[in-house]
């Protein structure tokens, strides 16, 4: 039985209606000495499965506890966890750790940021495949070792019959990250989380890494969250993109709807922050002023308003609410969204 | 990319010239030995910039140390103006310091966390006892004001009551005042927000312009070494591959390395299809056994035997446009496109 | 600022703290107003230190007091004020922890022997600090031959069975003072060595040593000026552990009769001098006993303290 069709016998499972995630008003809070920590204030999407929304932001905006609280990765203690995540229509928040383990690994899996630390070091790497497999399939030995030698060469690593036998520090930094998807794809999930799964990895070993993610995503069927800081990786490569700052999500739309007509001053400044291939050298950088927000005592109103180069005093004292979708889908949360003459002085392509 | 050769150096006045540089390091007890940079030659001329581009392990990082002497060269020379780094010991190599400064990738581990941000910028005045005591005091206030630090406040408090943009200015600061002719920057920005990034870019440019620096600039990222240089070099394996001005440089690579590093860059713009530009596939070989001839042919798409026979010299193939490649790419010659993005 | 999430929340915040290395924040990611915060939060924990702790640092002023004030404090002579009709008495109003076998004040004895006692742990961890200290700053700090070669003497040291060796230096030059002191300093050197060598060869790793360097900052300058203060913290939380470990082994060099002579009135003579009493008159050797006790636990437990005061600080930066 190959790996694609092990997917098969667990996508068999009753599908309901339901669409695959629904994250409704999700808040996680962290207990800290200096007070509570908004990790994550209020954020709401839907996604089906087959789709990928891309979630960008940067370091404090909330992105990285955004989904280890949808999949309920959080420490137990001083954390604060509210609102809804409904997979498949079953209510997540506060489902009993007994019930996660269940889906962990089989209905969602994550492949993390530094390949190194997340794989255990003094394992062999086949072991570690085959671990979850059995956990969640309840198959024989030798069925699981087969199913591991057609994952590893699914995830593009040549010889893998001498790599299944190799501990993590004998792989370099892509081939280790390429392990990690094949144990996250190992049962078929159908939510995929990729936390900044490439910051560790060279350029060129990027875009590897980045296609094999789109490739496993497409021909699974998954949903995928893929959580960055950088702009250009999401670019060509999801289908939504949620904009996060300070715990919210500040803007989202389909990823074309985003970067032809982006409405939120963040958005904007963020872009043009990084600087450009196309444009000539010793281009001056436009920067966002100031630093991120503070999480435990955030600004009144908008939380971008003290950095916001259209602020007004209603954006200091009143925070705009996330707006309804329009007929492209778009959302975003800002009193005086960037209109399009704004956006071209502001020189984004 | 196995270049060798010294075609590309200037044959006028320069401020620091490298002449085949080597700097070997031994792994474990092995006995085995890796040359981090396996003869490199390059200059930087006054005032300009030179970027420094290449993944990890093409010997971009060892071979700033290198040049500033931190790390000893096995062979080769580093020529400081007149002076002859890699022979220079103790006293004598002390001497050059205040002229030639560095920053750092980490903005926290390069700030002693027990010492006061006003003594760590000082520390360079006070060593070469630069003026008195007022005029060291004004000199650090002068130079914490101009990276955009509020000094009278900083100066008592320590760097962990900064954040990590604020550290790195901090760093910037106390490299300019003892008035260097170069900074070796080390991914100065590659640990930073990218809005933080663009700051710190920005404060470069305006430091560079200020106090006459000559900058060497080590980054991963092209966009950022395109951003803030005058010339790129771009090194792979320990070896100089291509050497060019930067808009030259990005709109027609000559090396297919170049090429492969700039179609694998992710755009910010969802009409380019990544999967469709054209790359390269595997990984950086181990440098303990580096390939036969041009390093890059294991995984360049043109490479034929001449590249595993012969190390290709690096030749001019436009003005000031240097290419260490049997078969450069010609101008808007793209590379084929990478047939599987996996097996 | 490791301390908001306990225990499973590490991994956590260490994936906070991953995100934050890349930010613009200072290191526990959220404040603006950190500079305010983070002075006020250093002052916090000094004043916030436990209670455990400051009945640790009470016992030991009191103890130290007792013991610089001993001659002029009103307590008969520890060797001299003996009264032979009354040995080995109990505790009573007049002597409250008794008499020894000589019929001498338990109470005064413990003083006067918190005075060598005290003197000879002091002596000999300050001793071990400064050599032990240098050694291993020097050797973690020049990570080549010096290194090498001063980590192996290290080594050598520590394998030696150390009471056997204080033992043998006791009893090839004496049962004095100076001797025990240097023999408990000889056996605390490689250990102070050890701990400083460790901290410092992490410590030179960072990138500020490397700036300091390339400012022109010699060897001595950077050793002293940026290691030193970052390896002092571990050198005193071990010192302070080491004072703990030599006044037991004071008093375990007595027991074994390769310690200061009975003449000099220290811990390990008191309890000596009362084992063999101890069926009769067990007050002789409980009372020194637990003295020695709670000054042991509160200088581990002190050390416990102000390791974690420290980390608490390093993580912070």
């Amino acid at each position: 039985m190959s790996a694609a069709s092990i997917k098969e016998s667990s996508a068999t499972t009753p599908a309901s209606e339901a669409p695959l995630l629904v994250v409704n008003d999700l808040k996680t809070y962290f207990k800290t000495d200096r007070g509570l920590v908004r990790a994550v204030d209020g954020v709401s999407f839907t996604l089906e499965r087959g789709r990928t929304l891309g979630v960008v932001g940067e370091s404090g905006s909330g992105k990285t506890v955004l989904s280890r609280s949808i999949m309920g990765l959080l420490p137990k203690r001083d954390v604060e966890r509210s609102g809804s995540v409904k997979f498949e229509g079953v209510e997540l928040v506060g489902a009993d750790t007994s019930l996660m383990v269940e889906y962990w690994g089989d209905q969602m899996a994550m492949v993390f940021q530094d390949p190194m630390t997340s794989l255990n070091p003094v394992m062999r790497v086949g072991k570690q495949i085959t671990e979850g497999l059995r956990q969640h399939l309840d198959i024989s030995k030798d069925h699981a070792n087969q199913t591991a030698l057609a994952l590893l060469s699914s995830v593009g690593i040549p010889e893998p019959e001498r790599r299944l036998r190799q501990y993590p520090h004998e792989m370099s930094g892509g081939m280790r990250q390429r392990v990690m998807i094949a144990i996250a794809i190992a049962c078929g999930p159908k939510l995929l989380f990729a936390d900044e799964p490439t910051t560790a990895l060279d350029v060129t070993v990027q875009a590897q890494i980045l296609d094999l993610l789109q490739t496993q995503q497409r021909d699974r069927y998954m949903a995928m969250i893929l959580v960055t800081h950088d702009l250009g990786v999401v670019a060509g490569r999801t289908d939504e993109i949620a904009v996060m700052y300070a715990g919210k999500v500040v803007e989202k739309a389909p990823t074309k709807v985003l970067f032809s007509n982006l409405r939120h001053p963040y958005t904007e400044a963020l872009l043009s922050s990084i600087p450009k291939i196309s444009d000539p050298s010793h281009t001056r950088l436009k920067t966002i002023g100031g630093r991120p927000p503070n999480l435990i005592n955030p600004p009144s109103g908008c939380k971008f308003s003290p950095r916001c180069a259209y602020a007004t005093d209603k954006c200091r004292t009143e925070e705009p609410p996330l707006s309804a979708p329009d007929s492209d889908g778009h959302q975003f949360s800002c009193w005086f969204p960037v209109e399009l003459s704004a956006k071209q002085t502001a020189g984004v392509r | 990319m196995a270049g060798t050769g010294k075609a590309h150096l200037s044959q006028g006045e320069t401020v620091l010239r490298i002449e085949d540089l080597f700097v070997e390091f031994p792994v474990g007890r092995s006995g085995l030995k890796v040359s981090a940079v396996a003869g490199i030659s390059i200059d930087v001329r006054e005032g300009e910039t030179l970027g420094l581009v290449g993944e990890s392990g093409c010997g971009k990082s060892t071979l700033g140390k290198a040049i500033m002497q931190i790390v000893t060269a096995n062979s080769g020379q580093v020529l400081f103006g007149d002076i002859e780094l890699t022979t220079l010991k103790g006293e004598e190599l002390r001497q050059t310091r205040p002229r030639l400064q560095m920053i750092f990738q980490d903005p926290i581990s390069s700030l002693n966390p027990r010492r006061r941000v006003g003594k760590i910028v000082r520390e360079g005045l006070d060593i070469w006892k630069i003026g008195d005591e007022a005029s060291r005091q004004a000199k650090v206030l002068e130079v914490l004001e101009v990276v955009g630090i509020d000094a009278e406040a900083a100066i008592g408090r320590r760097p962990h009551e900064f954040s990590g943009g604020q550290c790195q200015r901090i760093s910037i600061a106390r490299a300019v005042a003892t008035e260097p002719r170069v900074i070796i920057c080390d991914e100065p920005v590659s640990a930073l927000d990218v809005s933080v990034q663009a700051q710190i870019l920005n404060l470069l440019e305006d430091m560079k312009a200020r106090y006459g620096l000559t900058l060497v600039f080590i980054a991963h990222d092209l966009a950022v070494v395109k951003n803030i240089s005058d010339r790129v070099a771009v090194m792979y394996l320990g070896k100089l591959c291509e050497i060019a001005t930067p808009d030259d440089l990005y709109a027609s690579p000559a090396h297919p390395y170049t090429a492969a590093l700039l179609s694998a860059i992710p755009v910010a713009d969802p009409e380019v299809n990544p999967t469709l530009r054209g790359g390269v596939g595997g990984e950086i070989p181990s440098p303990l056994a580096p390939p036969s001839g041009c390093r890059f042919r294991t995984r360049c798409p043109l490479a034929t035997e001449k590249c595993a026979e012969e190390e290709p010299q690096v030749q001019e193939v436009r003005p000031n446009h240097f290419v260490a490649c049997h078969f450069p790419l010609a101008e808007g010659q793209d590379l084929p496109a990478l047939e599987a993005n996996i097996a | 600022m490791r301390d908001p999430l306990p225990d499973h929340g590490e991994e956590l915040i260490h994936l906070m703290h991953d995100s934050e290395a890349r930010s613009d924040v200072p290191a526990d990611s959220v404040t603006q107003q950190f500079a305010a915060v983070s002075a006020g939060t250093v002052k916090a924990k000094r004043k916030g230190l436990p209670l455990g702790a400051w009945i640790a640092i009470g016992w030991m002023a009191i103890l130290i007091l007792a013991a610089i004030l001993a001659p002029v404090l009103p307590i008969p002579d520890p060797i001299n004020d003996a009264n032979p009709l009354k040995a080995a008495q109990g505790p009573t109003l007049d002597h409250i922890f008794g008499l020894d076998g000589n019929g001498r004040d338990v109470f005064s004895r413990i003083i006067w022997g918190a005075r060598n006692s005290l003197f000879i742990a002091f002596a000999a961890v300050i001793t071990g600090f400064l050599i032990g200290g240098a050694l291993g700053l020097i050797s973690g700090y020049f990570k080549g031959r010096i290194g090498g070669v001063l980590g192996a003497i290290t080594d050598i040291l520590l394998a030696f069975p150390q009471l056997v060796l204080a033992l043998a230096v006791v009893s090839f030059l004496g049962r004095t003072v100076f001797n025990v002191t240097m023999a408990l300093a000889i056996v605390s050197i490689p250990i102070l060595a050890r701990i400083t060598r460790a901290s410092a060869l992490s410590w030179s790793e960072r990138d500020f040593v490397t700036a300091a360097r390339a400012q022109g900052a010699g060897h001595i300058r950077t050793m002293l000026r940026e290691i030193l203060p970052n390896v002092l913290p571990a050198m005193l939380s071990i010192a302070l552990l080491g004072i703990a470990v030599a006044i037991v082994a004071e008093a375990s060099l007595s027991l074994v009769g390769a310690g200061v002579k009975p003449d000099v009135t220290t811990w390990g003579n008191v309890i000596f001098s009362g084992q063999a009493y101890i069926r009769d008159a067990p007050s002789m050797v409980l009372f020194p006993s637990m003295v020695i006790f709670f000054t042991v636990y509160a200088l581990n437990y002190l050390g416990d303290v102000l390791r974690a005061t420290f980390d608490v600080r390093e993580s912070a930066l």
